[in-house]
């Protein structure tokens, strides 16, 4: 696929766009958080782009990240922003796809909400929140979605430890 | 068939009436005897091992041979528990008060090694075992189980409720001599 859509994104937002790149024919713009809602906003307003379809949020924790047959310099660090939350358009009209990714400081892992641009997100949205502890901001209801309320902690972190359980009930004699 | 299951019976009643000359009165055996042929079973079905259920419980493998065959879907109206496969934490109190609604004599037996011990399910939502939260009378090993081994694990359970050995048997025999031990006054 041509970079019809990356192109058209950069010079319109170019100021936003942090780098752009495609994996596998897949076009991604990576965007500054403080621009996102503006972007999305313009993605789906815009005639030409028309993207109507809101195929998933979710995020990856780049804690520890060595990526294989790359040189060193690309590999994870301290100051690198820890979470990267992806979020993948498609527009049923023009039938052309894009993917944002925000970066996110592991102390500042808050991104603008953009489920008031597309309902659909609403549920993914949560989904994130709750496995990843991102917080949407200005999510109509940011509330844990498949984990229970008492649950500490969010486990898809790559430092949540992998044998810890949150029990809800045990029997009583073997406690 | 008919026959088959017919003559099982009734070599099972011998079985039975040299068991209850030895070991019981005639009251407990004979009930026992009608419990364990008369098993109404709630499946508490939550992923693919129900598919194996559905094999068992259908006419092949027939668990109507063994009397376990009329499914209850509340759990007021059964006294077998099957546990047919993964319970997360989650879950973990809807199982429990499923368990707790039954009748008394119950029994419960974990279909699967997720009900049994949590399978390869190591992970932040999964419970290693149902026995973490009732007590389980019967395990199934296998992902999924054969019918074969459902029904062995169906017999295994018949021999229990005959002795008497079930867990909750067991806690009703306990409260019992307790409560008679207080009425005499002997601790």
């Amino acid at each position: 696929m041509a970079k019809k859509v990356l192109d058209a994104l950069v010079a319109k937002h170019g100021a936003a766009i942090v780098k752009t790149e495609q994996i596998h024919g897949d076009e991604v713009a990576w965007v500054k958080r403080e621009a996102l809602v503006a972007v999305a906003t313009w993605l789906r307003d815009d005639a030409a782009m028309a993207f109507d379809y809101p195929v998933f949020v979710t995020a990856i924790d780049r804690l520890d990240w060595k990526p294989l047959n790359r040189p060193p310099s690309e590999a994870w660090t301290e100051d690198q922003p820890r979470f990267e939350v992806c979020v993948q358009l498609r527009s049923s009209k023009h039938k052309h796809r894009i993917r944002l990714k925000v970066a996110l400081a592991e102390n500042d892992a808050k991104v603008p909400s953009l489920t008031p641009i597309w309902a659909g997100f609403n549920w993914q949205e949560r989904e994130t929140f709750d496995m990843y502890g991102i917080k949407f901001e200005g999510h109509p209801d940011l509330r844990r979605i498949y984990l229970y309320e008492e649950f500490v902690g969010h486990p898809l972190r790559k430092d949540y430890p992998k044998d810890k359980r949150q029990p809800l009930v045990r029997r009583p004699d073997l406690a | 068939m008919g026959v088959e299951l017919t003559s099982t019976r009734i070599a099972d009643a011998a079985a039975w009436a040299k068991h209850v000359r030895e070991k019981q009165n005639i009251v407990d055996g004979a009930t026992n005897w009608g419990r364990k042929f008369s098993l109404f079973t709630y499946p508490f079905v939550t992923a693919c091992c129900g598919m194996e259920f559905m094999s068992v419980a259908a006419p092949k493998y027939d668990l109507a041979r063994f009397g376990a065959e009329f499914p209850r879907f509340s759990p007021r109206q059964s006294d077998l528990l099957m546990i047919v496969g993964t319970i997360t934490e989650k879950q973990g109190p809807a199982l429990r008060r499923v368990w707790e609604q039954m009748a008394e004599p119950k029994w419960v037996i974990a279909f699967g090694v997720c009900a049994s011990t949590g399978g390869f399910y190591q992970n932040y939502s999964a419970m290693p075992g149902a026995d973490q939260v009732i007590p389980v009378d019967v395990y199934i090993p296998g992902c999924p189980p054969r019918p074969e081994q459902v029904l062995d694990a169906l017999m295994l359970l018949q021999d229990r409720i005959q002795q008497g050995t079930g867990h909750s048997q067991l806690r009703l025999a306990r409260e019992k001599a307790l409560a008679d031990a207080a009425l005499t006054g002997h601790e």
